[in-house]
């Protein structure tokens, strides 16, 4: 089995703290991944460690056959990674059309020239871009693909979020990283926001997900298999059920019984 | 929904402009103080109740929609304002300032209005058009249109050294390295002996192709200002600024500043450059301000380094701040009235700033966005999916 994804004793210090102790985690192709642990345990440096954000002490991290331990945010996102944030990071005075397309850069032509002088070939760029983001948006909420051009501020953080999602979603990934979907939500909009996502996993089969929640029937219902964190090192690892009755992993949510 | 897709009129645009029309040639043509403060008196309390009433949703949804055709109107009242005072030299002088300054606030509008980049030395960068003119004018035989070319390049240039330090520092950091060129500039004008030091220098006016702008017209025995040469230039130059702007916010480009300026983290995310386009806004923005100094020097005749200080600067920071930050008409309303208002009032000139500082105060606190917010981008007025 080819991993899409693998990182290798990777590790990332904040002064004192380690905040991934040599970590090591593969990812296959196609997978739906849940990456659990109590708070600090290190989830979301992963992420962003994987995404450029942050560099890495020690370690590797390998992307579709590619070394990308030292490369940008830029490129690894070029390379097919995206994200969504764990504290929703639209730009809220931008309309909904606008987010989505940030998300779709590397498609987008960047020219100055074509960009302000060619209007007429900017315009059916536009308008393609429009249709996509739309198509997009109606699988998650028809009633949201009808307001593609009023500002994201107006709008409830279950919109918000299917809208950070379809800003990951519109350039085609071949990695998704979700950052706490549900948080903030009800438990009716996370069954919701859950649906939307498996019903695209289930158009895009090649879409692999990695996703960080603490919402355990989430977890349950969507992923192949759960990585369990604490203290930045892995210490389960394996389908939901085995690693929910594993005592390490049962010690490290509730404490020493 | 059926009302939201019924198309704007263009109606409630074009009344705007023509009442905006009336008022200027009102304003520009009486002179006795207590008219002209009467005469503010009524234009505030028209706006404030325009605004109560709910008239502006229709005048800026009709300007949404019809923009190019508005565009068109706004420039054939500019020109009748000329008309109406074609032999003023005062009035014109100060219409042809209204529309150089404009420009220069448009570059500052891309840096700071959409890449979110302060620019506290927009008046230097003016000031480094305007020197251009003079020195090429005064000792080349550089043609004039292409003198104010240079003069934007040079801006730019200049800009280009302060671009190291503002990419590696952000925000309030970024704005105080642009604070410390504003003084560098003038200290290194005052004590540059070939530059006229503390008294400035003379500008030569411009001349095209043998047309000298300094000699008043006569067309048909009615004889017109000298700087209506000036004008026509100035509205030319103000026009292409406002296409360039309006272009640039309505693509993907302007989409990109408004990314990082929101949060520079998501849009490395998303692959942007964010070095890459800090750049391209701040030296696009640059270009303007030199284009508009290099063109007011040769307008104004002479450069002194008193007329490029950080205080200009901040008086053009407040047009944008009064304006309402990203939008290209708000931006001509606002210099309009922090240029023309201390010019018709010549009691309060002394107090210009106090009143500078009065209306930003005001307007941070009862409408922060401006006096024209910047409506959500469209990127084809009346486009519809």
């Amino acid at each position: 089995m080819t991993h899409l994804l693998e990182a290798r004793g990777l590790s990332r210090r904040f002064g004192g703290v380690l905040a991934l102790d040599h970590l090591d985690l593969s990812v296959a192709a196609n997978e739906i991944i849940g990456l659990i642990g109590p708070n600090g345990s290190g989830k979301t440096t992963f992420f962003n460690v994987v995404t450029g954000i942050y560099g890495a002490d020690e370690g590797r991290v390998t992307f579709d056959g590619r070394d990308i331990t030292r490369a940008s945010a830029r490129a690894i996102y070029q390379a097919g990674v995206s994200r969504t944030f764990q504290r929703s990071r639209l730009s809220l005075p931008l309309s909904i059309f606008d987010n989505i397309m940030i998300g779709n850069h590397k498609h987008l032509n960047q020219g100055l020239w074509f960009n302000l002088f060619s209007r007429r070939r900017f315009k059916q760029e536009f308008e393609a871009g429009y249709r996509a983001a739309r198509a997009l948006v109606e699988l998650f909420e028809p009633e949201l693909a009808e307001r593609m051009l009023e500002p994201a501020a107006g709008l409830p953080m279950i919109d918000r979020r299917r809208i950070e999602i379809c800003r990951a979603l519109i350039s085609g990934p071949k990695l998704l990283l979700l950052d706490e979907p549900s948080a903030g939500m009800t438990h009716e909009e996370t069954t919701e926001l859950m649906d939307d996502i498996l019903l695209v996993r289930e158009r895009n089969k090649n879409l692999t997900i990695i996703i960080v929640e603490h919402e355990m029937g989430v977890i349950e219902r969507i992923t192949n298999r759960c990585v369990v964190l604490n203290f930045g090192r892995k210490i389960a690892e394996g389908r939901y059920r085995a690693v929910a009755a594993d005592a390490q992993v049962q010690e490290a949510y509730l404490g020493v019984a | 929904m059926a009302a939201a897709r019924e198309r704007a009129s263009l109606w409630p645009g074009f009344t705007a402009l023509v009442a905006a029309a009336v008022y200027m040639i009102v304003l520009l043509g009486v002179e006795r103080p207590p008219l002209v403060i009467l005469l503010l008196g009524v234009g505030i309390a028209a706006v404030v109740a325009g605004a109560w009433a709910g008239l502006f949703a229709d005048v800026s949804r009709s300007f949404a929609e019809h923009e190019d055709a508005l565009g068109l109107f706004a420039i054939a009242a500019l020109l009748a304002v000329a008309a109406f005072f074609h032999d003023d030299h005062f009035v014109l002088l100060l219409v042809t300032t209204v529309l150089l300054y404009s420009v220069a606030t448009l570059g500052l509008n891309i840096q700071f209005g959409y890449a979110g980049v302060l620019n506290f030395a927009g008046a230097s960068f003016f000031g480094v058009g305007a020197y251009t003119s003079a020195v090429l004018n005064a000792y080349t035989p550089v043609p004039h249109l292409l003198v104010l070319l240079i003069g934007g390049l040079l801006a730019a240039l200049v800009g280009s050294l302060l671009l190291l330090p503002v990419l590696r520092t952000r925000g309030h950091y970024a704005a105080v390295v642009t604070i410390a060129f504003a003084l560098l500039f003038k200290t290194f004008i005052e004590v540059n002996d070939v530059l006229g030091g503390p008294q400035g220098m003379q500008v030569k006016g411009m001349s095209i192709l043998g047309w000298s702008f300094n000699d008043n017209i006569e067309i048909g025995g009615v004889s017109l200002s000298f700087y209506m040469n000036y004008f026509v230039v100035s509205l030319l130059l103000l026009i292409g600024a406002f296409v360039v702007v309006r272009r640039l916010e309505r693509s993907w480009i302007g989409l990109n500043l408004d990314a990082l300026r929101l949060d520079e983290t998501a849009a490395s995310c998303f692959g942007l450059d964010i070095t890459r386009w800090k750049i391209t806004a701040f030296l696009i923005g640059n270009f303007l301000i030199g284009l508009a100094g290099a063109l007011y020097g040769m307008v104004g005749g002479f450069v002194a380094p008193n007329n490029y200080t950080f205080a200009d600067s901040l008086i053009l920071v407040s047009i944008l701040l009064l304006g309402g930050i990203g939008n290209p008409w708000g931006l001509i309303v606002a210099t309009f009235i922090v240029v023309v208002v201390p010019e018709k009032l010549q009691a309060i000139q002394e107090y210009r700033f106090l009143l500078y500082a009065l209306m930003v105060i005001a307007m941070l606190l009862f409408r922060p966005e401006g006096l024209l917010p910047r409506p959500v981008r469209r990127y084809f007025p009346g486009w519809r999916p």
